[in-house]
C-alpha cells in the first residue's frame, strides 16, 4: 500500500469527518484554556481543504496535500489554520509524486518542521507539537523496522494519543492558554487533540 | 512615495480604529489599511483580507504589517512566505513585505509618523519596533 492521490484525498476527507464528529469535544477542550473555537474553526478549515482538493483533480499526493493546506489557511480563521495549512503544504512539497512508507515518514517530518518554524513551539509547550513530534518518531521507527504504511500510521496515531495525554500536566507556553500560566495545567491541549485525530485518519484510510 | 502600513487584528473594528489613530497623527499621505477579523465578518484572521490590504497599501516602497497576536501573527507570516514563494516563481512583482515585532497601537503610530517623512521600509519597521522602549510612566 502506498499513499497515492486517492488515498491522500481520503486521508484529509477522513480527518474532516473525525474533527466534525468530535467538534464539541475539541471546542470544550479549547473553552477550558483557549478561546473556545478550535472545533468549529478546524471543522470549517478541513471542509475547505476537502473542497480545495475537489476543485481541480490533484495530479499527485503532494499536490493534493498542498491544495488541502491552501484551503486550511484560507478558511480556518484561527491559529490552527496557518499552522496546519503550512504543515500540509510542507508535507505536500516533500511528498511530491511519492507515497511509500519512507516518503510518507519524510513528509510527516516536513510537516512537523514547518509547524515548529511558523509557531516557534517546541515539545513541552502544550501544543500540536506534543502530539506530532512523538508521532513522527514512532512512524519513522516503525518504517525503519519494516512496517508497512498502515502499521506505521497506527504507531504514529497511538504515539499522538499518548502525546496528547501527556499534555495534561503541562503548563502552556504558547497561545491564549499561556496567559493563564499555572491555570493551564490539568487540561488536554486542543491542538494536540486535533493532531491525534488527523493521524488517526491516516491510519484509518491506509487499513487493508 | 511612502511605505504602506497594514494593521492585522482579530477585530475589524480594532484594526480600523488603530488605522484612524495612526492616520490622525501621520497625516493623509501614509496608506494605512486595516485587515481585521475573518472574511465573513467574525472575530479572527483572514489571509485573503490581509493579502488584499497589502495590495492596496503598496505604492512600490514596500509594506509594513503590524499584528495584534496569535493567529494574526501566524497568518501574516504565512502570507509573507506565500508572497516570497510567488515572487521566486514569477521573477518579482509581488510587494515587499516586512513584519513588525511591535506593540499594535503604539507601533502603528510610530511607523505611520516616520513613514510620512518618506523613510524606507527598514527604518519604518525599526521605528515601530522601538515603540517597546517608549515608557509611559
Amino acid at each position: 500500500m502506498t499513499l497515492d492521490t486517492a488515498t491522500t484525498i481520503a486521508w484529509i476527507t477522513r480527518a474532516a469527518e473525525l474533527v466534525r464528529a468530535d467538534e464539541s469535544r475539541l471546542t470544550a477542550l479549547d473553552a477550558a484554556i483557549g478561546d473556545g473555537d478550535h472545533g468549529a474553526n478546524l471543522a470549517r478549515g478541513l471542509a475547505a481543504a476537502v473542497t480545495a482538493m475537489g476543485e481541480k483533480e490533484p495530479e499527485s499526493p503532494g499536490k493534493a496535500l498542498i491544495a488541502a493546506g491552501r484551503g486550511l489557511v484560507a478558511k480556518t480563521g484561527g491559529a490552527s489554520g496557518p499552522l496546519y495549512g503550512t504543515g500540509f503544504r510542507r508535507a505536500g512539497k516533500e511528498l511530491g509524486d511519492g507515497g511509500d512508507v519512507g516518503q510518507v515518514g519524510a513528509a510527516l517530518e516536513a510537516m512537523l518542521r514547518g509547524i515548529e518554524e511558523l509557531g516557534g513551539a517546541t515539545q513541552g509547550d502544550k501544543t500540536i507539537i506534543d502530539a506530532l513530534a512523538p508521532a513522527v518518531v514512532a512512524f519513522q521507527e516503525a518504517a525503519g523496522n519494516g512496517s508497512d504504511l498502515h502499521a506505521a500510521a497506527e504507531a504514529a496515531a497511538d504515539a499522538a494519543d499518548a502525546g496528547l495525554a501527556a499534555t495534561v500536566p503541562l503548563q502552556a507556553r504558547k497561545g491564549r492558554a499561556s496567559y493563564l500560566g499555572p491555570r493551564s495545567v490539568g487540561h488536554e491541549d486542543p491542538g494536540a487533540a486535533s493532531t491525534a485525530l488527523i493521524l488517526r485518519a491516516l491510519a484509518d484510510v491506509t487499513a487493508p | 512615495m511612502t511605505v504602506g502600513i497594514v494593521l492585522v487584528s482579530h477585530s475589524a473594528a480594532l484594526a480600523r480604529a488603530t488605522a484612524d489613530v495612526a492616520g490622525a497623527l501621520s497625516g493623509p499621505d501614509v496608506l494605512l489599511e486595516p485587515a481585521g477579523g475573518t472574511d465573513d465578518g467574525g472575530m479572527g484572521t483572514s489571509i485573503e483580507l490581509i493579502r488584499s490590504a497589502v495590495t492596496k497599501a503598496d505604492a512600490g516602497d514596500g509594506v509594513l504589517i503590524l499584528m495584534d497576536m496569535g493567529s494574526s501573527v501566524l497568518t501574516a507570516k504565512t502570507l509573507q512566505a506565500d508572497l516570497e514563494d510567488a515572487d521566486l516563481e514569477e521573477d518579482g512583482g509581488e510587494p515587499t513585505v516586512r513584519l513588525a515585532d511591535a506593540p499594535f497601537v503604539e507601533g502603528a503610530v510610530a511607523a505611520a509618523v516616520l513613514a510620512s517623512t518618506g523613510a524606507d521600509l527598514e527604518a519604518v519597521a525599526q521605528s515601530a519596533e522601538q515603540a517597546w522602549s517608549m515608557r509611559k510612566l
